[in-house]
């Protein structure tokens, strides 16, 4: 059989998992804090005797866009989105440290700080562990302070500081569970001179112009591998029809 | 069959919900003690298609790998918990809590509720209770023939009654605090109840301790930001019509690849 049909297939299929990127990249795009991934087409030669004229397109998602999101003013005080550069240290799911630029804090029952999606916020030393209170503030600098229960607004009391780093972006990696992760066993040291502000939330960093873009263009190229399969399949048929006359 | 179109699909779903919330928001823009929902999204996990670093020969890595997301949902909605704006109503017993704080009400099924509502009534045994008829916690009887209620900053309810000098105290309306009032469940009429995620009451007399001081004659209007809103409203259906604008696409896919081969 004809290997062009093959190569047109594998160029569609992958165009398609590019497609698949860009669609989770527009369905993100009120997800706090999200980070759009990005990906692009390498080619892939196949090796062996006889082959070397084949080359298939692999599509990688070789990265995660770090850009900063548009910061939306919300007003609660537990809201805090990171001026440019720099994470919120979190606790994974599966105990270890990873790294989120979703500010959406709450208090859980257990007294623990924690984000929207319900990763731990940690502090200097673990999770941010925050006293029953009248009042909690966040400072430009990630200082915990509150009033606590049954004290004047003399008594604030600073609880603890929420871990901000800056790790080299390209050592971060996307986990399946979305938070960005330095590789095995490396933990970021604590950066003094990120800052946050509170009351503010930082959106989706997806540019919609460009998504849609992408998606059109995705949509074309994936018309074009289907184009090179009808050809290849218009040569094979013109090629039974040559055997019939002979 | 292709993967887009359900991640697409998803984000649909997520906005049609925030829009729920969105429209629920506005509908209680006039609701007493009305607390602002907001919805919370979260991207979904992500498909390892390809792992980066795998061995692409026995001496060469892949250098990049291909994670597929699959698209979000929405993980929680909250409530946001900042006061509300005082209005002045002048009635009796109209009660509105400045800072936090919670009155106790006994619901039908014998539980305790939560509620910010201060719109205080008599039954026909003159004890006091919400719009709905529950009675409030403590329970609080203002006597028959009484001229005039006053409700104090710290809670305390006296009243006067006719032919004595001096106001009888009748009871003490007490708030509760919760540690996370975001983890409250709000079940309607106003109400909330207690869940794992709130932690368990802590009971406090208004005005001390970090509690707020009782209003009488005032009303907690609904804090919903209406201008707020509305942007969301737009940003909600621009999110979803640009999310079936991928469905789209990928069917137009789809239906090229049927046509053509």
């Amino acid at each position: 059989m004809d290997e062009m049909i093959y190569l047109a297939m594998t160029g569609a299929k992958q165009t398609e998992y590019a497609q698949a990127i860009n669609s989770n990249n527009l369905a993100n795009i009120s997800t706090s804090g999200f980070r759009a991934d990005l990906h692009a087409f390498s080619s892939q030669a196949i090796e062996g005797p006889g082959a070397d004229s084949r080359v298939n397109a692999i599509v990688d998602a070789f990265g995660t866009d770090f850009t900063q999101g548009p910061v939306a003013n919300t007003g609660r005080n537990l809201d805090i989105a990171v001026q440019g550069k720099g994470f919120f240290a979190v606790q994974s799911p599966g105990g270890s440290e990873a790294y989120t630029r979703a500010g959406d804090l709450r208090v859980n029952s257990g007294g623990l700080l924690s984000n929207g999606a319900g990763h731990l916020i940690l502090g200097d030393g673990g999770p941010v562990a925050v006293p029953p209170n009248t009042s909690l503030t966040i400072g430009a600098d990630g200082t915990v302070s509150v009033q606590p229960l049954g004290q004047g607004p003399e008594s604030l009391v600073v609880v603890d500081r929420i871990k901000l780093v800056n790790p080299d972006i390209k050592q971060l990696h996307k986990g399946n569970d979305g938070l960005l992760y330095l590789p095995e066993g490396e933990v970021a040291e604590a950066d003094a001179s990120i800052q946050v502000t509170a009351g503010a939330l930082e959106q989706s960093n997806v540019n919609v112009a460009m998504t849609l873009v992408n998606m059109i263009e995705l949509s074309r190229q994936y018309e074009m591998q289907v184009n090179a399969m009808k050809t290849a399949k218009e040569n094979a048929d013109s090629a039974a029809q040559l055997m019939r006359v002979g | 069959m292709n993967q887009a179109l359900w991640i697409a699909k998803t984000g649909l779903d997520a906005q049609q919900t925030r829009m729920s919330v969105v429209s629920h928001n506005l509908a209680n823009v006039n609701t007493t003690g009305f607390k602002q929902d907001r919805a919370v999204f979260e991207d979904l996990l992500y498909q390892n298609v390809r792992q980066a670093g795998g061995q692409s020969s026995q001496d060469t890595e892949l250098p990049t790998g291909m994670n597929i997301g699959t698209g979000v949902r929405v993980v929680a909605t909250e409530k946001l918990h900042t006061q509300g704006s005082l209005l002045q109503t002048e009635n009796a017993l109209d009660v509105a809590i400045n800072g936090r704080g919670f009155f106790q009400i006994l619901t039908p099924d014998g539980n305790l509720g939560y509620t910010r509502d201060g719109t205080f009534q008599r039954n026909a045994e003159g004890e006091m209770v919400t719009a709905s008829g529950y009675r409030v916690q403590p329970s609080i009887i203002i006597p028959d023939g009484a001229q005039s209620i006053t409700i104090g900053g710290d809670g305390i309810v006296s009243v006067q009654l006719s032919g004595q000098p001096i106001p009888a105290q009748v009871g003490t309306l007490e708030t509760v605090d919760f540690i996370n009032p975001t983890g409250l469940q709000p079940i309607g009429e106003n109400l909330y109840l207690e869940t794992a995620s709130s932690g368990s009451p802590q009971t406090g007399t208004p005005g001390l301790d970090g509690f707020g001081k009782l209003l009488q004659g005032s009303l907690e209007g609904s804090n919903v930001n209406v201008v707020s809103e509305l942007v969301s409203m737009i940003e909600t259906q621009r999110a979803y019509e640009m999310n079936s604008k991928a469905i789209s696409t990928n069917d137009q896919m789809m239906q090229y690849l049927n046509n053509n081969l």
